[in-house]
Parts: structure tokens; C-alpha cells; sequence
């Protein structure tokens, strides 16, 4: 029989190698994959992790991208450690994504076609409200009547994308759009557009708010009350009740700020790379931002990396999968495993494996 | 891909990286790329494009270097999907799903070089055609036959999205159905999503239930087929023969046929001589072929459904052929009269008989 006991005293070391471990392994392992589907491993890690940075032909252009693909898995990802350090689960980040995009995307529209450069701003603050107003509805739905807010903000996700179809199909539909699904195409419209604000390194508007939310993160976890609190009530609740913290007033705080960021990030995302609402506006970027977070240790620099390192696997998957023929599904399963390896190496930080029974004692 | 040209595609590229991108030029073997939404096994849409991908490999051998991206979603990522294929050396590029028709347009014009095909839409440019179906005609024929087998009277249709393509497939199902057999009502079940085979599935049984007992589905999984067969009820292909369904309970299909397209467009590229075009094509061209009629339906009903089928690709009918009416009453299209291709692309209302709302 095995048993886990918890180490008394986690090794400072391995708390911040474990991720360094977890990559190397899922190198490793997804390696093996590789060359059982018949490619030659060391050509598709290389295509992953160094190619988008270094090929002669693609790099120019897929350096900057990483910086796009990053940009909204790390806004999202911050405002979700908040919540998971102080143990509140929110899963449902696509679904205020979403609601982010459509809030502001319509808040926009509603305006067209209008050239005043206060549209932009006004959309950012309607973006933010959209996430933040979904993600209520878990946060209080818990507070009042004890819901778990993990079920309910991820079933809400569902109901998100539905109202994303009906914003495609209907109410945002481009009049001028031949019956097609679809909104008008932000990105072409001047006063809504959220375009590159450097030439050549993808850094657009929610690129500045990714980074400012992880200065912002850094800030409250260190230096402010409600980052002690928040860190407290995930490491001792019933210290932090003794401490004068208020459960419910963390659960709404944290529900809200993580829905919020993640409706900001969708709202650069629909006025920028992405450009329209359509029906598969939101590819996953929420339920992704997860792994990011605890990849990222839940501390804000670690999530810039972990996001950026994200970003990479993304784009060098896709150079992988056309210039190698690795299948779609491969490389969703090497990042998959990048979780499943974080995971499985913090168990064995945390805790030591005994042998028990048979006599053995 | 072939494992032996995985071999050589790792050899081209350690080449590329050991010489710089001109190495790869110098070689002049022209480089295309196809893109994918759904998964190139998915059995229906992506399946059919991507097997019509490998007959164009076979095709052209060694002379074309051919590589393929499942999964692609559209919007961002199928941009720079596309973008990082044409710096990889790709002269030509077909995006195989609607929704990627804003950045074809955006790849195009940053990449003037690159030549693009895209499926389904209605954008183009100097070098960026579109080619499309018209997989009405192929429901003009399942239509016929669902009306003569069903014994409820009460036809279903699985409907991904209200776009026009799949209006235009609803109201000439029914159309079809109704000429086949006047009792005959048509009920829709919009399910939001192309490819999903739970969804599908229970879209089957909720029409199964409301006595539907043939069903036709404009979705790519093979799931409403399964369904009907453990229920006993018929079907038909779509997007692929799903020849494993017949005889029962796949009685037809509408099978998207793209190889021919897809070797001529790259011979074109390989000549030279490829052009900017928009392309609907029909039964005529055999971009739309109809399955094998199975043996559960009768000699009668085969032969006036190959009747329709000859008819279509001769010229002789239209399956829009006036009079026809809207849903409302109003008179859509008069007595010897078709509509155009323009009003056929922006249709967005049924025709008269059909019960219910198009979702908006």
C-alpha cells in the first residue's frame, strides 16, 4: 500500500523548480508520443519551443504573435490566482471572456459609426463590466444560498456561448453581412479598433493591461491588506475568520476582479486579433488561463511566464502540425500533460509516498 | 502525412534552417497548404476535404509539397496559421471552412504573392478566389425520397446554423418532400454547432420523438445515423457517402466532392496560370455527387429521385423552379421563373408549409 504524508517543511528549492521539472518531463514524455506516432521527437520539440523564436522564415512574424496569444491567457490567469489563493474556484473565466466581448463589442456597435476616440474607452469599461457582472452571478449565488460557484460559473460558460451564437446570429449581426453570422469587423473600424501599438511586436492594448495587471497583482499580494487576507483565507480560513476577514465580502471581491480581467481580455481580443463576435469567438482561452495560473505558481510573474511559455506551445504546436503532420489532438495532449506533470511533481513536493502494510510498518 | 514524407519534410527543414529560407525557394517546389476546422477524421466536412487532400497528393506526387492543419479555429488563429504557411513557402493556400473568410482576406492582402481559395464565402480578390457547392440540388433528391419513405408523414432536419446554405437545404428538402408526398410537415432542430456528435444525437431523438421517422442533417457526424439505425428509422449521408449506414438506415447521400477542384487549382499554380474566380458548382460539375440510392428504397421512388438528379445536371430543372411562395404567402418566385445566385446566397426565410421560425 502507498500513503502520502505531508512534508513538514517543503523544500524552498523544489516550490520553484517544480515547473522547470514539469516542462523537462512533459518534454520528455510528449517526446515519447512523438515517436510513437512515427515523428522524430527531437524535430517536433525543437518546432515547439524553438522555432516560433528562432526559424529563419516564420520567426519575425510568430515572435511578435506569442505576445498576442500571451497577452489574454495572463490577464485572465491573474485575476483567476487571486480567487484560487484565497480558495474561491472560479472555472467559468470563457464564459466572462465571452460576456466581455459581447458587452463591449455592443456597447461599440451600438455607437456606428462613430470616429470619437472616447468609443474605445467606453468599450473597455463596457468589456470589464460584461465579465465582471457574469462572474456576479456565481459570487452571489454562493454568498446567499451557498452554491458551489464552481459548478455554477462553469455551467455558465454554457450559457455564455449560447448567448455568443444568438449575439452572432442576431442581435450583433452585420447588417451588411449577406444573412452570414457575424458581427462588423471591429478591427477595421478605426475608432473600435484595438491594432498593434508598436509595429512588428504584437503588443496591443491588452498586452499594456496584461502587464499592468501583473504589476497591480505583484503590488496587492505584497504590500496590501487584502492580498494578506487573500493569501490567508486560502492558507488558514478559520485563522483569517478569527482575523476579521470577511468570507463572503472575499468571494465577491475575487469573483469579481478575476471576471472582470477576463472580460477585459475579451474585449481586446473581439476589437483586435480576433476583430468579430462569430459563434467560435471563444477558443478556450479561459478554461487554458487555468493551467496557466497554476503553471505560473500562482504568482504574478510566474504567470507571465507560464503565459508566455503557453503562448509558445501554441504557436509552435500549430508549426509543428503543418510542417510535421503531428495531429491537432498531440498537441493538446503535450499540454495537457504540462498540467497533468505540474500537478503530479507539486504532489511529490508536498508530500512523501510511504510504503505501508505487508509487515513493513 | 506519410511517414516518408514526415522524413523529408525534416530533412527540408534542417536544410532551411542550415541555409536560410532561400535554400527552400531554390528547390522551386511549389508549396501548398490547406486548412482544416474540424478534425481531418471527423467523418463528415473536414474528413471529405482532407480525403479529397490526399487524391490530390497521390496526384501530383513529388511534384507538389502538400501540408494540411486540423483544428484550425476560425478567426486569429486561422490567421496566423495561415500567415506562418505562407512564410514557410506555401503558393497556395485553401481555407476549407466559412468562418475563415475575414482572414483569408487580411493573409491576402499581406501576403499579394500567396494565392488563396476559400470555401463558402463571398469575399475575393486578385488573389483570393471562393468555390462553394450547391448542396440544395443534393437535398432535392434526399427530399424526394424522404417524402415517398416516410409512413408518419413527418420529415426532421438537423440544422447547425440559420445561415443561407442551410435555409436553402431546409426549404428544398421540404420542397421536395411535399411535391413526393403533400401530407408531408418538415420539423428543425437547430443545434448551434457543425460538428457535435452528442448534441446530433439528441437532436435525432428529439425528432424521432415527435414521430419523425426520416431525418436529414445538415452536420458533419455520422451520430444522426447511428441513432436512426438503433431506432429503426432512415437517414442520409452528408458531406460523405457514410456508404457503412446503408442499406438501412442511410438510404442516400450528398457527398462533397472537392478532389476535382482541388487538383485543377493546383495544377494551375503549378502552370502558372492560376486566376481570381468564384465558383458555385452543382451535380453538373460532380462537385455535389448523390450516393449510392440503397435497396430499402423502392425501384419507383430511385428511379423519379435519378430522374431529379439528371435533371438538375442537364439544365432542364431548377430545384427553386417557380411558383414557389414564402412562408408568409407572398409570392417568392412566379410561375417558370428561378431565382438568382444572389437571392439563393442571402436566403434567410422558408418557403410556404414549413411551420416555425428561423431563429434570429
Amino acid at each position: 500500500m502507498l500513503r502520502l504524508e505531508k512534508r513538514p517543511n517543503p523544500s524552498r528549492f523544489w516550490i520553484y523548480g517544480t515547473p522547470f521539472l514539469a516542462v523537462a518531463l512533459t518534454m520528455i514524455a510528449g517526446g515519447i508520443m512523438f515517436a510513437l506516432l512515427g515523428k522524430d521527437p527531437v524535430a517536433a520539440i525543437k518546432l515547439i519551443f524553438l522555432d516560433p523564436l528562432f526559424n529563419g522564415d516564420v520567426a519575425s512574424y510568430s515572435r511578435p504573435q506569442i505576445l498576442v496569444k500571451a497577452a489574454p491567457l495572463v490577464l485572465i490567469s491573474i485575476g483567476l490566482s487571486l480567487g484560487f489563493r484565497a480558495g474561491v474556484w472560479n472555472i467559468g473565466a470563457e464564459g466572462q471572456y465571452v460576456m466581455g466581448a459581447i458587452f463591449g463589442a455592443a456597447t461599440g456597435l451600438a455607437f456606428y459609426p462613430t470616429e470619437s476616440r472616447l468609443v474605445f474607452p467606453l468599450m473597455v469599461l463596457a468589456g470589464a463590466f460584461g465579465g465582471f457582472i457574469w462572474a456576479m452571478i456565481p459570487a452571489i449565488l454562493k454568498t446567499r444560498f451557498r452554491t458551489s460557484e464552481i459548478l455554477v460559473s462553469l455551467l455558465l460558460v454554457y450559457v455564455a456561448k449560447q448567448i455568443l451564437a444568438s449575439a452572432a446570429l442576431s442581435f450583433l449581426k452585420n447588417p451588411e453581412g449577406a444573412g452570414f453570422p457575424g458581427s462588423r469587423n471591429l478591427a477595421q473600424i478605426p475608432a473600435m479598433a484595438n491594432g498593434e501599438l508598436i509595429a512588428g511586436t504584437g503588443l496591443h492594448w491588452g498586452g499594456v493591461a496584461a502587464f499592468l495587471a501583473v504589476g497591480a497583482a505583484y503590488v496587492l499580494l505584497q504590500r496590501h491588506i487584502l492580498g494578506f487576507q487573500i493569501k490567508l483565507a486560502g492558507q488558514a480560513p478559520r485563522a483569517a475568520r478569527f482575523a476579521g476577514v470577511n468570507p463572503d465580502r472575499l468571494v465577491v471581491l475575487c469573483m469579481g476582479l478575476s471576471g472582470a480581467l477576463a472580460g477585459l481580455a475579451g474585449l481586446f481580443e473581439v476589437t483586435g486579433p480576433a476583430g468579430q463576435i462569430t459563434i467560435d469567438f471563444g477558443v478556450g482561452y479561459g478554461f487554458t488561463a487555468i493551467i496557466v495560473a497554476f503553471l505560473g505558481r500562482l504568482n504574478p510573474l510566474g504567470i507571465l511566464f507560464a503565459g508566455l511559455l503557453m503562448a509558445l506551445t501554441y504557436i509552435g504546436g500549430e508549426l509543428a502540425q503543418f510542417m510535421l503532420g503531428l495531429p491537432a489532438a498531440a498537441i493538446q495532449a503535450f499540454q495537457g500533460m504540462l498540467l497533468f506533470f505540474l500537478l503530479a511533481v507539486d504532489l511529490l513536493s508536498n508530500y512523501r509516498v510511504r510504503l505501508i502494510g505487508w509487515g513493513a510498518r | 502525412m506519410e511517414r516518408r514524407n514526415v522524413l523529408k519534410g525534416g530533412a527540408a527543414l534542417g536544410l532551411s534552417l542550415a541555409l536560410g529560407p532561400k535554400a527552400v525557394l531554390a528547390a522551386g517546389k511549389p508549396k501548398v497548404g490547406f486548412i482544416l476546422v474540424g478534425p481531418k477524421n471527423d467523418n463528415g466536412w473536414s474528413q471529405h476535404h482532407y480525403e479529397a487532400i490526399k487524391k490530390a497528393e497521390e496526384k501530383f506526387g513529388d511534384a507538389v509539397e502538400i501540408v494540411v492543419q486540423e483544428s484550425v479555429p476560425e478567426g486569429a488563429d486561422a490567421e496566423r496559421v495561415m500567415s506562418q504557411m505562407a512564410l514557410s513557402g506555401a503558393g497556395l493556400i485553401f481555407a476549407t471552412s466559412f468562418g475563415y473568410m475575414d482572414a483569408v482576406q487580411n493573409v491576402a492582402a499581406k501576403f499579394p504573392k500567396v494565392m488563396f481559395e476559400h470555401a463558402t464565402g463571398y469575399k475575393s480578390s486578385a488573389n483570393s478566389a471562393t468555390y462553394n457547392a450547391r448542396f440544395y440540388e443534393g437535398r432535392a433528391v434526399c427530399g424526394h425520397i424522404a417524402g415517398k419513405m416516410t409512413k408518419t408523414n413527418k420529415i426532421g432536419y438537423i440544422g447547425s446554423f440559420p445561415i443561407p446554405e442551410v435555409i436553402q437545404g431546409i426549404n428544398s428538402s421540404y420542397i421536395h418532400a411535399h411535391k413526393a408526398n403533400p401530407k408531408v410537415e418538415i420539423s428543425v432542430v437547430w443545434i448551434s454547432a457543425w460538428f457535435d456528435p452528442a448534441k446530433e444525437a439528441d437532436a435525432t431523438k428529439a425528432l424521432l420523438d415527435q414521430g419523425c421517422d426520416v431525418v436529414l442533417s445538415h452536420t458533419d457526424s455520422t451520430a444522426p445515423l447511428a441513432t436512426l439505425k438503433t431506432a429503426g428509422a432512415y437517414g442520409f449521408g452528408q458531406s460523405a457517402d457514410m456508404a457503412e449506414f446503408a442499406p438501412k438506415p442511410r438510404l442516400s447521400s450528398i457527398i462533397d466532392n472537392w478532389a476535382p477542384y482541388y487538383e485543377e487549382r493546383i495544377k494551375a499554380i503549378v502552370d502558372g496560370t492560376w486566376k481570381t474566380q468564384n465558383i458555385w458548382y452543382g451535380i453538373k460539375e460532380k462537385m455535389v455527387v448523390i450516393g449510392e440510392i440503397s435497396d430499402a428504397v423502392p425501384p419507383d421512388v430511385k428511379a423519379e429521385a435519378e430522374k431529379i438528379r439528371d435533371s438538375i445536371a442537364d439544365g432542364s430543372y431548377h430545384p427553386f423552379q417557380g411558383p414557389l411562395n414564402k412562408q408568409d404567402g407572398s409570392v417568392w418566385v412566379k410561375e417558370g421563373e428561378k431565382p438568382d445566385d444572389g437571392t439563393l446566397l442571402g436566403l434567410n426565410f422558408y418557403v410556404e408549409g414549413i411551420k416555425g421560425a428561423i431563429p434570429s
